[in-house]
């Protein structure tokens, strides 16, 4: 099966370029379900791929495709690596994928742009399994962009409408200030060890001084920061819930956010090399859990909360990778992907069903209309919140108890942040699920009442089923008792095994998963009895909250006005009247100081020309005849 | 040094000079209203010079760094000026780029009204600029790059919009004052090499030998340089570009933007780097610094343009100063990759004004103001708009991003602070296009706008070679390299590059020329 890695993109690429050429003719139901299919097709070939390296004794695979760019010293291929972490990551990608696309099946029924959507979709999975799989870094920057373009699309799929436009315009501007620490990161690299390819830059990672080692970190961090929505770029992805429902899922939540978490991972050798950087990485990640975790305490757009609860699980994955616990990140990440598609796509069962609407004050006794989707989201629920025995109880308290040992005081702050996600998602689920229906009733702003909630279509349920299962069991991939046959064993060679050290004594180990286990009960009972009964509480979201620490307002000032103004200052003042008009002083001078002359010539150009044209011509086939 | 010449039993190079000036000859001679026989002829005879354009490509030798295809022939020895004429890795894909966009021009582009004087001159243009191309002897070289000037002047005055005549005249009067300075310094530079040699010639392989002082050779390769810089343009030299584009014919904008310019950064490569290396290398710092100002400049001036012609016109002033960046950055990947970005900048630019053509014919404006919601009515249109629009943004996968890319990781081995600063570049062309796109293509289309018909089978069919090269270029660009990258290393090695460091990856082995088979001039 290993021989056929290349199918994993290309069977979604292909999907991709049937629907593009032919979409529209084929009709919707027909573009669903071969956009669905490609990516179904996809996942079988992982499983395939995945049982055939665990029956390899040398876990690392490399397929050639083809040359792409080679220009002297610079030989890039498109080549892929199949190795644990990329297996790993091509697995739960396909898996979620393929839910979303059926999901997405359901409910983008009907929109004008159906095949359209499938398009974009089938193209973001063929990027992103190119990202994972690349071999080097340049192409897993190619799969890297492409997740990128795709984003756009699908945040501005409803183009007609201003804000989606700009919250897509947005997304893609600030993954390109991030890109161009990939593109800094990369060129260093160059410098230092004449390639690209990830195997041959860590057999020289000898080469690299501390100072270009912190560089490369940092410059890749950057990157990252805007992929995964970390500070300081994270500001786009609260405005990229303007996607349809399914994109959250898919791209602003399983997949493509965890994309920056992946290239640190892969990356792991070189940022071994300076504890400096991984420093940074983890006060990065986890100022930016906190600081989502508070933010999503405060908002009151289901989509948002979801979004900000995104920024701040990547958050704790970043901060696992700066403690050098990659394979905790990795186990994080799996499990994220499954609970939060799995909220995502509840979300959106909620949204559908009650005709748009994602004000969680408008919300409230669902749980009697829409039981399936009310079962699920329980699950996701106390999987993201903490609760044992369910997904985040074992992956974020991996997390946790690597950076107690590493750092105790970013431990205190994730500790505060996982109260916090406790609070803020049980404040989500009640508001959703329980207490009064207020969508029966008119809005704060008089808005009309809603009309009664529906469960939504199977080909929805469907997969938040699967999804509720699967957050259940993906826990089983990495329990604390069985480091010998799951996901760190099967990991460890990827990180030099020696980077896992194994936990303190199990005492330890008990007391920081006690304590894990008790601050989440807290947040959850206290969540309990503040939103129970009310869903508009003020003082309990603050406007600096829910205006995310005023964050967006300050690049403004910063940064937007002053470039809009100084672009609006070069093309009025520095061009026009500066360099044209020194231009066209220079020219008017000479034309004053040619007037003599100019009495005993037409003065036009257009003659001259002529002239100049029939002289060059016939100078020209002169020369012709001559020479031959 | 040796200069390797081969020479070709089929004349290439005089057939794709001869046929479009055959056919602007017959099209002039063609009465006014026989529009259908105008349109043939000249589409035959461009669509003939692309085939023997292809017919060049497929018999070059892409291992072979030399000039191959060369004829030489003295035609005045007391002027010591000669037929000389060849093609390189270099000059190749611009003949290819040339002789593929006039007949795209012809077919999308052809203009209503006086279509005989239109295709007429749009064809002696593409002999001005295939002759500037090929030519060898700096007087000949001269010659094209005048006759080019001529064409497009008439082409702006003739078809252009209301402050035509203005844009024309400053597009002219300004670039024909630059190559005064450029004939003045051929002149020199030939006089030197005769006093020295006692022997009068204006052929590039026999000046290339010529020794300069420090000062002369700085003052010539200036007066080179201004001419081209002009051209280019380079910052700060590029107002008359913003106006002539915009003022032009869609077809005059094309060939313009995407053609006539890459005359100036040619001249660069082909004369700078090789008659002058010393001055190029001394004055390198400086010509980065206006590449780097340029890449970020003209981002900021696109983002205030207020039109869609301006906006491209200002985002080519940036990917000129790509070019020129990986120019004067001296090493195999930055000069490939400037060579590749000389084409694919003239493949995007020619989408977009073939695009922005189509627009004003439907909708009469091309103010950003005027247009929006075009997606809603034009879906097609928007969809090829947006992969110009990420190909020039630096999408990888599509053509613009291998350029970019190689120029800016061969110019960071170098200059890394330059290069730095460039790559800001990258976030700066992605807020302008796309900033432009929201405005113009989404939002709800009201009025005029949501009456705008979707790209015509016959317009995509005219765009699709456009679109195809964007896609191949980016995915499999090797076919392409391998055929520029031995010419570069040969241009570097013959600029001798001196206290070279090993990590600057100047290639020293001498380049080998399979199938040579005239050594030419020695020096």
């Amino acid at each position: 099966m290993l021989n056929v890695a290349y199918l994993l993109p290309a069977l979604p690429l292909a999907g991709f370029l049937i629907l593009a050429l032919f979409g529209r003719r084929l009709g919707d139901k027909a573009s669903g379900t071969i956009g669905t299919i490609a990516v179904g097709l996809s996942f079988l070939v992982a499983v395939g791929v995945f049982f055939d390296l665990i029956s390899k004794s040398n876990r690392e695979f490399t397929q050639n495709l083809f040359t792409w760019i080679p220009v002297g010293t610079l030989q890039v291929k498109v080549a892929l690596l199949v190795d644990p972490l990329s297996v790993t990551m091509i697995l739960f990608v396909t898996f979620i994928s393929t839910l979303i696309h059926l999901y997405s099946m359901g409910y983008m029924h009907g929109e004008r742009d159906y095949a359209k959507f499938f398009v974009y979709l089938n193209l973001f999975v063929a990027s992103m399994l190119l990202l994972v799989l690349a071999n080097n870094l340049l192409l897993t920057f190619v799969g890297w962009e492409g997740v990128g373009v795709c984003s756009y699309w699908l945040v501005s799929f409803y183009f007609e409408k201003d804000s989606a436009a700009s919250a897509g315009k947005k997304a893609f501007i600030y993954n390109r200030v991030g890109d161009v620490g990939i593109l800094l990161a990369m060129f260093l690299i160059f410098q230092t060890t004449g390639t690209l390819n990830y195997l041959s830059i860590f057999a020289d990672k000898g080469a690299f001084s501390s100072l270009t080692a912190l560089l490369v970190v940092l410059a890749l961090l950057l990157g990252a920061s805007g992929k995964s929505a970390q500070i300081p770029l994270f500001n786009w992805l609260p405005d990229a819930m303007e996607g349809p429902t399914p994109v959250s899922a898919l791209i602003h939540a399983a997949t493509m956010v965890t994309a920056g978490v992946y290239l640190l991972c892969r990356m792991n050798p070189i940022l071994n090399l300076s504890s400096g950087a991984q420093v940074t990485i983890a006060v990065i990640g986890a100022a930016t859990a906190f600081v989502a975790a508070t933010v999503a305490t405060s908002q009151s757009d289901i989509k948002k909360v979801l979004a900000f609860s995104t920024v701040s699980q990547i958050g704790y994955m970043v901060l696992a990778v700066g403690s050098g616990a990659y394979i905790a990140a990795i186990f994080l990440m799996v499990c994220h992907a499954f609970y939060k598609a799995l909220l995502f796509l509840g979300a959106g069962s909620v949204i559908h069903g009650l005709d748009g609407e994602q004000e969680i004050d408008r919300m409230g006794a669902l749980r009697k209309f829409m039981p399936w989707t009310y079962a699920t989201f329980l699950i996701a629920w106390l999987s993201i919140a903490g609760v044992p025995p369910f997904a985040s109880f074992w992956s974020k308290g991996d997390v946790l108890d690597n950076v107690y040992r590493r750092y105790p005081a970013l431990w205190v702050l994730g500790l505060v942040t996982a109260l916090l996600t406790a609070y803020y998602m049980s404040r989500l689920f009640y508001l959703t699920f329980t207490g009064k229906a207020r969508f029966s009733e008119p809005g704060p702003n008089g808005e009309p009442a809603l009309p009664t909630p529906h469960e939504s279509p199977w080909s929805m349920r469907l997969p938040l089923v699967l999804l509720a299962i699967g957050s259940i069991l993906v826990s089983l991939i990495d329990l604390p008792w069985m480091h010998n046959h799951d996901l760190v064993s099967f990991l460890s060679p990827v990180f030099n095994g020696d980077l896992y050290e194994p936990h303190e004594s199990a005492s330890l180990q008990y007391i920081l998963a006690t304590i894990d286990a008790v601050v989440a009960v807290i947040g959850i009972v206290v969540a309990w009895f503040i939103w129970r009964t009310r869903a508009i509480q003020p003082k309990l979201t603050p406007a600096f909250l829910k205006n995310v620490w005023y964050w967006d307002n300050f690049y403004d000032t910063i940064i937007g006005r002053p470039l809009t103004k100084l672009s609006t200052f070069s093309y009025d003042v520095i061009d026009t009247k500066v360099i044209d008009g020194a231009v066209n002083g220079a020219g008017a001078l000479a034309t004053r100081s040619a007037s003599r002359l100019r009495r005993i010539q037409t003065g036009q150009v257009r003659q001259y020309a002529l002239i100049l044209t029939a002289g060059i011509v016939a100078l020209l086939i002169f020369l012709l005849t001559r020479a031959f | 040094m040796t200069h390797y010449l081969t020479q070709s039993s089929f004349p290439y190079v005089a057939i794709l000079l001869l046929v479009p000036l055959i056919g602007s000859i017959a099209v002039a001679l063609l009465h006014d209203a026989q529009k259908a026989a105008i349109r043939w002829v000249g589409l035959a005879a461009s669509l003939v010079t692309l085939g023997v354009a292809v017919a060049l490509l497929i018999a070059f030798k892409a291992s072979d760094g030399g000039y191959q295809f060369v004829t030489q022939h003295t035609w005045a020895s007391t002027l010591g000026i000669s037929w000389l004429t060849g093609v390189d890795g270099i000059s190749l894909f611009m003949i290819l780029l040339t002789a593929l966009l006039i007949p795209i021009v012809l077919l999308g582009a052809n203009e209503e009204r006086r279509t005989k004087s239109f295709v007429a001159w749009m064809l002696l243009l593409e002999v001005g600029c295939i002759g500037a191309f090929v030519s060898l002897d700096l007087v000949l070289f001269f010659l094209f790059f005048e006759l080019t000037l001529i064409p497009s002047y008439f082409l702006i005055t003739g078809w252009g919009g209301a402050n035509r005549a203005a844009a024309a005249t400053k597009f002219f009067v300004y670039t024909f004052f630059g190559s005064a300075f450029l004939l003045v310094g051929i002149i020199y530079i030939a006089a030197v090499h005769a006093s020295q040699t006692h022997h009068l010639t204006f052929s590039l392989l026999a000046l290339q030998g010529t020794h300069l002082s420090g000062v002369a050779g700085m003052l010539v390769f200036i007066a080179f340089t201004f001419a081209f810089a002009i051209k280019a343009p380079i910052f700060p030299f590029h107002t008359w570009s913003p106006d002539a584009y915009a003022e032009a014919p869609t077809g005059a904008s094309i060939v313009l933007s995407a053609v006539l310019a890459k005359l100036g950064t040619y001249g660069i490569l082909r004369f700078d780097l090789t008659l002058f290396p010393h001055a190029s290398k001394v004055a390198a710092p400086v010509l980065l610094t206006l590449a780097v100002i340029g890449i970020l400049y003209g981002a900021f001036v696109a983002c205030a343009a207020r039109d869609l012609k301006r906006l491209v016109a200002y985002s080519s002033v940036a990917q000129v100063g790509f070019i020129v960046l990986g120019t004067f950055a001296f090493s195999t990947q930055a000069l490939t990759g400037a060579v590749l970005l000389m084409l694919n900048h003239g493949i995007i630019t020619a989408g977009f004004f073939l695009l922005i053509g189509w627009l004003v014919k439907q909708r009469g404006s091309f103010r950003i103001a005027d247009l929006k919601g075009l997606q809603g009515p034009a879906p097609i249109m928007a969809a090829i708009f947006t992969i110009v629009m990420l190909a020039s943004i630096g999408l990888p996968g599509l053509n613009g991003f291998v350029s970019e890319y190689l120029v800016l990781i061969g110019t960071f081995v170098v200059h890394q602070w330059w290069a730095a600063i460039a790559t800001l570049g990258v976030v700066a062309a992605a807020m302008y296009l796309l900033w432009a796109y929201q405005r113009v293509f989404q939002g709800k289309a009201e009025g005029a706008n949501a009456k705008i018909r979707d790209l015509s089978w016959a317009e995509r069919g005219v765009i699709a070679p456009l679109i195809a090269l964007i896609i191949f270029l980016g995915v499999f660009p090797k076919p392409v390299l391998d055929r520029i990258e031995p010419t570069v290393n040969r241009v570097l090695d013959e600029m001798v590059v001196a206290n070279c460091p090993p990590h600057l990856l100047c290639s020293t082995s001498p380049v080998t020329m399979p199938g040579a088979n005239m050594p030419g001039a020695t020096k």
